[in-house]
Formats: structure tokens, sequence, C-alpha cells
């Protein structure tokens, strides 16, 4: 896994910008798949699909059962590192809304040790509309910092800057003959499109016919996931999958 | 098979009688003209005794005949009035549908001349279901299938009835099978039959191998009882035929350094042709293949019927090409591999083997394909592609003359294919693990298994297996009060039928050429109905962007764009296709042909047996640098342009290059030399970097010991697997084979893609939290023998300890010209993803700059927020 330490001081050349723009506001986006708001000393992660292994286990796919605390673990690792006072999970933080209650105890402990001393905000989502007291923090629908409304699922009724989760989205290059795959964030300024933060979720090309709706085109970029940084990739310069 | 015995064969055993042979049969014989062969009847009366018995017959041996005459002559002995039969008498296994059929038909001869009451019948994954599940209880006497429909029937219940009177099993072109995944699985459902026909009878058919004992154990029960020894089965070897009269294209042109077209050879190739009635040319890539076959109907001025042929092309394309084959209708077939194995295709009177053989035994079964009279000699041309090839074919033929084999050996039964025949066992019935057990470790792959890998695959199918946490509640499979194990749920076994089998294939798409509309080139109105050319790796589709042209099917193609499962194409009427498709061959270079290589660089003598380009290049080496004895290995340095290369000779094959040189730049990273990449071929591996090696060395800042040290085989290795995409490509077969995971189906929706863990995020995960896991176990055994030849690398690491020889040169030297050609053909490895992204991102800097600097410096007021 990757270290905290580089997720927060990547190798970023002078030519590269290290933070995205979302209406007024600049945030950073990190090699883990987590955004950091500065000024607000927020973290953000989208779909962390808790417990994703034990849901496919009960369908017959008796998948690693580790992808929960691989999941929480990465996220301690940012926690610790930047310390931030409030803490939103974009939605889809569960499987499935019963999962919520079935965390062994340690992964339990460490949730809790996680949101000790600071906000931690649930949005629900539609994997995870029901969320029991026990899970801790705050739940709720959305939530709205600095005019920027934070949901789970992009909304066509949205007239402000918004970040949403929901899509997973993954964007494409080739060049020299060799393709990129990665996870991304998706952003056109007004709006931004959180990657999946948890072990076993895949993701959904950005151009995709789910995406089309969503962004000024001109606009767009992808902010691509690689291992020493973050970087920004036109939309013009994106692939389709198959 | 009737061409095969066409003629009688020379000296006694042309006359050879025995009391085993019924008269209907030796009547028959006579009644062709033939006699029957020494080695038929040496089988007739070992198998017909109830001995298992491995035939080992070059091609064209009359090997098929021989192993159905015990079945045959039993059947014909059988009382008349028998009634439908409840059983199988007779099971036919081949690695091909496309040999089964070709066998059903060619047995349908003698059945019907000699009046035998036998009914015989074909099941493979194209027979209709209906008539699937007709034979499972109202079975043909003969059955001819492949591996995965034995597979397929034993995890039905009808199973015990099914093979109670099963009599013999006949596994043909089991050389082709045995060191492979297809053949454990057999291995397994051959002692499951066993298990419930105790008496059956196994008859191995074989072209010649390196250890035939080695095969034959794969046909006898094997005991799981500390004893050292394995139990091997009898062995008849048929007679040789006549040596093979195998040429090396000797060309006019210059042979190129490096390169894998032969295309120099075009004009001479042609001539050939023209000179014989129907040649067959291997080559050892699809693309390959296709280049050729392009290359050759350029020069075609005499319209000469040139047919092309492998496995990517459309089933009924094939099916044409194999007809028009055997009626006579073609001069040449440019094939693959898809070619190798045993069917008749006519008379073949030349076989034109392009780029290296790789293997002494490959090159003499593809010889074999011409020619099948034993008494006369095949005929051959081996085209080297390179200069070092010249070499390896110059080795391939001399141990071809020679008679030597060097077929791989065989290794232990992969895991991911015990774990899915333990599921399909648990379909037909609720077994007993101490009986399993005692039944798996009888096939021979399996034998030196220990209870406690079987336990822990067991586990794995029962309930993941997982050290810590546990899915007991979901588990597959169930331990009952009496202690067998049965399935928790019918769908486990629904599951099972729809994953079964051990190829797992790279996704494909198909290839489907557009109808356009007025003859206008408008993508967005084009009609997709048309023709599908054949299939094509989904990761070579997507390398391709919209516009760029490759060569398929023998035509220069555009890539429009895709839709669902098709890649669209229109005609390019072009000549010469933008990207290259050659990713390698998919055989490595055998060890034994690369020690005789290494020989024959070593000993000057032998230079003289090769073309004079070749010997004066190895006399300019030896002038310029050095040339090493076939103990050592060599190793230059030099500088080039900026850069200071430094080039090593294991002649171990691409694969094992390939890992040793992601291996070398993580320890040459250490050493300082800043290395920057590498490239690897069969014979070579360059690495390049900043720093002056030659300098290192002189000053003894760089050790070449240490360097090439056997320990680079543990941390290094282990960090190295912990990224490597090749690691990843061997764990999801494994995930697939074992039933982790679910095969993809062809026609499946893909917008769930989001919702589906892949392989790559479970194997990060797996790895991390429990790296002793049996999936990831068995994921390491099948890269170190395959995609990463650890096993090879290890031995090669052994091998040069202390025996290398360092030549600081001043310049690029003859030698090391043609691994320098390959740089920038291939893609670099590594952190190449990590430069590109930096690449396409800086291009966006570099058009956004302005909008850019006037969004650093907005100052992004912090605002309220409310939960709402």
């Amino acid at each position: 896994m990757l270290q905290a330490r580089l997720d927060l001081m990547p190798e970023t050349a002078p030519t590269l910008r290290s933070h995205l723009v979302i209406g007024r506001h600049t945030l950073r986006p990190l090699m883990a798949g987590a955004l950091y708001w500065e000024a607000e000393d927020t973290l953000l992660v989208a779909d962390l699909h808790l417990e994703k292994g034990a849901a496919c286990a009960a369908r017959g796919m008796l998948l690693p059962p580790y992808d929960t605390r691989a999941t929480l673990s990465r996220l301690g690792k940012l926690i610790e590192a930047l310390d931030p006072q409030r803490v939103v999970a974009l939605g889809d933080s569960f499987h499935r809304s019963e999962c919520a209650d079935n965390l062994v105890e340690d992964d339990f402990a460490l949730l809790r040790s996680l949101q000790e001393g600071r906000d931690w905000f649930w949005i629900c989502g539609n994997h995870d509309p029901h969320l029991p007291k026990t899970v801790g923090g705050t739940v709720c629908a959305t939530l709205t910092i600095g005019g920027v409304v934070l949901r789970h699922e992009p909304s066509d009724k949205a007239t402000g800057p918004e970040i949403v989760g929901h899509l997973h989205p993954i964007a494409r290059i080739c060049r020299r003959g060799t393709v990129v795959r990665r996870r991304c964030f998706a952003t056109d300024g007004s709006r931004l499109v959180m990657p999946a933060f948890g072990a076993y979720t895949g993701g959904l090309n950005v151009l995709h016919e789910a995406f089309k709706p969503l962004f000024r085109w001109q606009q767009l970029e992808a902010w691509m996931m690689g291992r020493r940084a973050v970087y920004p990739v036109l939309g013009s310069l994106l692939l389709p999958d198959q | 098979m009737s061409a095969r015995t066409r003629k009688p064969a020379a000296g006694n055993d042309g006359r050879a009688r025995s009391a085993h042979l019924p008269e209907t049969f030796a009547d028959w014989f006579a009644s062709r003209g033939w006699h029957p062969r020494a080695h038929q009847l040496a089988l007739l009366e070992k198998a017909g005794e109830g001995r298992d018995t491995l035939l080992i017959a070059p091609t064209g041996g009359g090997k098929t005949l021989a192993g159905f005459l015990p079945s045959l002559v039993d059947l014909a002995g059988r009382p008349l009035a028998h009634g439908p039969a409840r059983s199988v008498h007779t099971l036919y296994v081949s690695p091909l549908k496309a040999l089964a059929t070709d066998i059903a038909r060619n047995l349908a001869a003698p059945i019907a001349e000699m009046g035998l009451p036998v009914q015989l019948e074909t099941r493979t994954g194209d027979t209709p279901q209906s008539r699937r599940a007709r034979q499972r209880v109202l079975p043909p006497d003969i059955l001819l299938t492949t591996p995965e429909q034995i597979a397929l029937m034993l995890s039905h219940k009808s199973a015990g009835q099914l093979f109670a009177g099963l009599k013999y099993v006949i596994l043909d072109e089991l050389h082709a099978l045995s060191a492979s995944k297809r053949g454990d699985l057999l291995a397994l459902d051959l002692a499951r039959l066993r298990t419930l026909a105790p008496d059956l009878t196994a008859v191995g058919l074989s072209a010649t191998v390196a250890r035939p004992y080695e095969l034959s154990a794969y046909l006898v029960p094997q005991r799981h009882d500390n004893a050292p020894t394995m139990r091997f089965a009898e062995i008849v070897t048929a007679a040789g035929g006549v040596k093979a009269d195998i040429a090396i294209l000797e060309s006019e042109v210059e042979v190129p350094w490096a390169g894998h077209s032969a295309r120099y050879a075009l004009l001479e190739i042609y001539e050939a042709i023209k000179a014989h009635k129907l040649s067959l040319m291997f080559v050892n890539t699809r693309s390959q293949a296709e280049m050729l076959f392009h290359e050759l109907w350029r020069v075609n001025d005499d319209n000469l019927p040139i047919a092309l042929h492998h496995g990517s092309l459309d089933v009924g394309q094939r099916r044409k090409v194999e007809a028009a084959m055997v009626s006579g209708k073609l001069r040449a077939v440019v094939c693959t591999s898809t070619l190798d194995l045993g069917i008749d295709w006519g008379d073949v009177d030349l076989v034109i083997n392009v780029g290296a053989p790789k293997g002494a035994s490959r090159l003499t079964q593809r010889i074999g394909r011409a020619n099948h009279r034993l008494d006369e000699p095949s005929k051959a041309l081996l085209v080297p592609a390179n200069r070092f090839e010249v070499m390896e074919c110059q080795a391939a033929l001399e141990a071809a003359g020679e008679g030597q084999q060097d077929t791989p050996p065989s290794r232990p039964g992969a895991l991911d294919v015990l774990a899915q025949h333990i599921l399909g066992m648990a379909c037909a019935e609720p077994f007993d693990p101490d009986r399993l057990y005692e039944d798996v470790t009888s096939a021979a792959p399996y034998r030196d298994l220990s209870r406690e890998s079987f336990d822990r695959v067991l586990a794995f199918v029962a309930t993941g297996g997982y050290a810590l946490a546990r899915y007991d509640r979901y588990a597959k499979l169930k331990q009952t009060k009496d202690g067998t194990y049965r399935i928790a749920h019918p769908r486990f076994a629904q599951q099972y039928r729809l994953n079964v089998g051990t190829i797992v294939e790279a996704p494909m798409l198909r290839v489907r050429l557009a109808r356009l509309k007025g003859g206008a080139l408008r993508p967005a109105g084009m009609v997709a109905g048309g023709r599908i050319l054949g299939e094509v790796e989904e990761q070579f589709i997507e390398q391709l962007g919209p516009g760029d042209t490759f060569v398929f099917a023998g035509e220069v193609l555009r890539f429009e764009g895709l839709r669902e499962m098709d890649a669209i194409v229109t005609r390019a009427h072009a000549t010469d296709a933008k990207v290259p498709a050659y990713a390698g061959g998919k055989f490595p270079l055998s060890t034994y042909l690369a020690e005789r290589v290494r020989h024959m660089l070593a000993e000057r003598k032998q230079w003289t047996k090769l073309p004079g380009q070749v010997s004066d290049w190895l006399r300019l080496q030896a002038a310029f640098s050095v040339v090493p004895t076939a103990g050592e290995m060599l190793i230059e340095t030099f500088p080039r342009g900026q850069r200071h290369y430094l080039v090593c000779y294991p002649f171990e094959g691409r694969l094992a290059h390939q890992t040793l040189g992601m291996l070398l730049t993580r320890r040459l990273e250490r050493a300082r030399a800043a290395p920057l990449g590498f490239v690897a071929n069969e014979y070579a591996l360059a690495v390049w970097g900043l720093n002056d090696m030659s300098e290192m060395i002189r000053r003894g800042r760089l050790d070449l010991r240490e360097l090439f040290d056997e320990d680079m085989l543990g941390d290094d290795l282990d960090a190295w697997l912990a990224e490597s995409n090749l690691m990843k490509r061997s764990f999801r077969v494994c995930a697939i084979i074992s039933g982790l995971i679910e095969r993809r189906h062809p026609g499946q929706e893909k917008s769930g893609r989001q919702m589906t863990a892949s392989s790559d995020l479970i194997y990060d995960v797996l790895r991390e939290h429990e790296p002793g896991h049996v999936l990831l176990r068995a994921a390491f055994a099948d890269a170190a023998t395959g995609l990463i030849d650890l096993g090879r690398l290890g031995q090669f690491l052994k091998r040069i300890g202390g025996r290398i020889r360092h030549s600081a040169v001043s310049r690029v030297s003859p030698l090391a010209v043609p691994v320098m050609l390959e740089i920038g053909r291939e893609s670099v490895p590594g952190d190449a993803g990590e430069t590109l992204l930096r690449e396409t991102a800086e291009e966006l800097v570099a058009e956004a700059m302005g909008d850019d600097a006037s969004v650093s410096t907005t100052q992004s007021p912090g605002g309220e927020h409310a939960a709402s």
C-alpha cells in the first residue's frame, strides 16, 4: 500500500498543478483517492463499500475477507497524517446497509478510533440508505460546505457546485502504444465526481454514457491517480473503454 | 487414418501375425492390401491383456488405428444380444475438438466395412445440449471427447452408471497435454474413472518425447505410500521412419540482424512454394502469419492459391481452408501451431518453418506434417528470421538429425485445477476426504501432493480457506455428521458447470467489417451489420485509436471504433499497417537448444557450418570483443549517445530475460548506476542508464558477481512481484480456474463493471493480508514456469555463478547489435505508466497555461457549512 507520507508530498514538478477548483474553492486530490479541503480542514472520501467481500461471499464468491480492514487502514493512514477536523464519506460507505452491523470487533474498534476527536459525516448512498446508530458520526442525505453541496449521486437539479461519488470514475489514456487506465477525479469546475476508495471497487470510464449529462465537456479534466502524483489530464485526451 | 497405413511397412514387421487379431480384422487388413504393423499388434496384445500402455510413434505411424484396435477387437467379440448399453465402453480423449471429429470420420470406415456392431459418437462443446443429455442416459459404445467434457460428465450423479462398464480410455496426443493444466485435469478425471471402473485399461498415444517413462506414469495409478518409485506403464515404440530431409534456407539476400518477419526471404520462400505441390508454412505467432500471408500475396504474380489458417480466424473460414487443403485445391497454407496436432491435411510435400523452431521436438512434430508415408523422407525448409536464429535453426537441425528430444519435463499438478476438481466431485455425490485424497494422489501429477496441501485446497473450496476471518456461514461445501462433504446448494453445481475447464482465454473481441453507405466514410452513420472476420485479443484493440491500421485476416484494416463486443473496421487501402502487432513468440527457446547454440558459438570449428554472413559476424565479434566459452556468460559494457549500456547474453529465452531485466534494474538502481530501461530478446538482455558502468566496474564500485548473485530471487523478486502485471495475470487465471471468480461469458452485460471486483484488486488485498494463501501459491507456481520463467532464471544464476566474463568496449559490439535493434520496438516496462501520465498531464499544462495562472492565485474563502 502507498505510504501516507508519499500521498501528501507527491513529487510534483513545478509545471503540474496540485489543486483543483470547484466553485470558488481549491481542493487537493490525494493519490490514495481522497480529497483534502485545506481551508475547511475536511477530508472527503467516496464509495468505501465496506464489507463488499462478505456480500460477495453470500452470493457464492468467496473473496478474501480482508477488504474492510484494507480500506479502513488506508483511510487511517490519511487521517493520521492530516489529522482533519472533519471527515465526510460520500455514500455507499457500506456495500449493504445490513453489513454495517456485521463488522468484526477489530474493524469496529478501528473505525471508532478513526472517528475519535473529529466530526464524522456519513452521507447515505443507494447501497446504504439506512445506517444503524452503531456506526457513529452523523448520518445525513446531503451536506453543504461553503456553498458546495456534497451528496452521493449527482443531482440534475443542482444549481451550484457539487461533489459526488457513486459512479467510480476511471480514465484511460494511450500513449506510445501503451494504455494507462486509472481511477480518477472527474471535474468540469462546477461538479466533481470522486473516485471510489474501497479496496474491491472497480470503475466506470468517464466517457461512458452515465457521465454524459454531468459535465460541460469543454472543461472536463480527469485527475488520474499515479504512484507519485495525481495527474490532471485534459478531457479531450481521454479514451473510452470497450 | 487410411492414408497412414496405405503402404505395407518395409521389412519383416509387415508380415507380423498375431493370435490376438481376430479373423475379421486380419481379413479387413488383407482386403485393403495392408498388413498390420508390429507396433499395432504389440499394443493390441498388451492392452488386450489389460495392461496400461503408452504407444510412441512418429507422425504417420498408424497410431490412432493402433490405439483403437484393442477396443474394437473387444467390442467385436461381445455377445450379440446385449441390449442397449447403459455404459460407455471406450472413451477417446483428444486435446482438440476438431481432432475428435476427424477421428470419428476415419473410424467410421473400418467399423462399417467389418460390419462391427459398434456405436460411435462425439461429444464436444459444440454438441447440442439435448444430445449431451441423451448421451448421459443412453451412451454410445465409443465416445470421442475432450478433457473438459469428461469433467462435466463426472460431475453428474449419473457418472457411476455411465462409466461402470468402461473398458478402455485412449488418450491421444498425450505429449501435448501432459505437462499442462489441461493435462492435470485429465489426470484427475482418469483417476476418478478408475474408481468408477477399476478394470479399465489406459492407452496413451504420443509423438516421440524426451522421457517416455515419465510420460507413461501418467497412465498408471500411482501409490502415495512414501515409496520413492513411480509406477510406469508398458511402452511400445514404433520403428522410426526415414530421416527427414531438412535444409536451412541459404539466402542470397543479407540476413537481418534482428526482427522476426523473415520478410527478406520472401521471394525465396515463394520460389520454394512454386516448386512443390502443397507447402505448409509454420510461423510462431498469429501476427507473423498475418504479415507473411499479406506479403506473399503481394509477390504472388502467378496467383497461386495460398491460404491463411490461425486460431483467431472465424471457424467457418478455417473449415473452408481445411477442406480446400484436403481436396488438393491449395498450394500453400500459412499457419500457426493450430495445425500442429495430428489431423490429416492432405498431401503436404514441404513444411516451411519460418523463424526459429524454439525446440527440437516441436520441429520434428511440425516436419512430420509433411508426407505421411513412413518410408519416404519428409521435406522441410527452415527460414531463420535473423542471425541468431540461423544458429538456432542449425542447432535444431542437428538435434533432429540425431533424434534428440526436448519436450518439457513433467511438473507437479496445479492447485487451482485441483480446487475445480474437488468442487466437481462434490457436485456428483458427497465424498469422503480420505478417499478423495487417495484418488487424487493416484494421478501422476499429484503423486507427491501432501495431505496438508490437499486439506488447504479443500478448505479453500469449502469456505475460501482464509486464516483470519471466516466465511463458514457462506460455505460452498458442508461437512456432514459422517465426515463426508456435500455441496451446500444446487446453484454451486450450476456455477461449477459454467466454469469447468482450464483454458482461460484472454478476452476476445469480434472483428467486424463495416458496410459503408454510399462509399463515404462516415463513422457515425456506419452500418455495423458487416461480415465477421475473426476474433482478436481485447488487449490488442485497447492499444488502437480510431484510424489506426493493422493487419488481420490477410488484409490491412482501419480501426473505426467499438460497438459492444465488436471492433468495427473498414478496409484500408494502404499497403503498410501502422501498428505492428508482434507480441513476441509464444514458445520460449528450449533449454536444450539454447545450450547447443552456446556451444556452437564457443567452438570456432562449428562456424564453418554456418552461412558465410553469420560466421563473418562471429569473427568480427571475436576480433572486436569476446566470444564467450560455453560455460561462461559474457557481459559487455559500452557508451552510446548520452547513455551507458550493459548487455549480457544468458540465452534463456525472452520471458526469463524480461524477469532478469526487472530485477537487474532494481539492483543497478541501488548500485547508483541510474538505470533507465531495458530490452530483452531470446538470447540477450540490454540495460541502459545514465552512469558509466564500465568505469564503475573498473573502480570496483559495481561487482558483477554480486549483481548476478542468486539472492536476486529473494527480496528483489518479492518486491517486484507485488506490482508485477504478469503476476496479476497469473493470479487471474488461477482465480478463474479455481472458481473464486466467475468467467465472463460472451455477451454478458458490461455496465455492471464498476460493481465487479477485478482480480487485480483481490490480488492486492490477499497479498497484503494473507501472503501464504493457497491461491497465491498456485499463481506463483504458474508464474515460475510460465510468464516469468523463474525456474529457468534460478538455474541460470546457479550456472553462471563465478563464470562471468566482462568485456568493456568502446562502442556497440557485433553480437550486441540484434538486441540493441529491439530498443524502441517494445514499450519500456516497469514504471512506464508514470512517465506517460506525466507527459499527458504536461500536454494539458501547455494548452491551458493561461487559465492556470489565474486559478492558482485565487483564494478560497472559508464558508459556512451545515448538515442538511
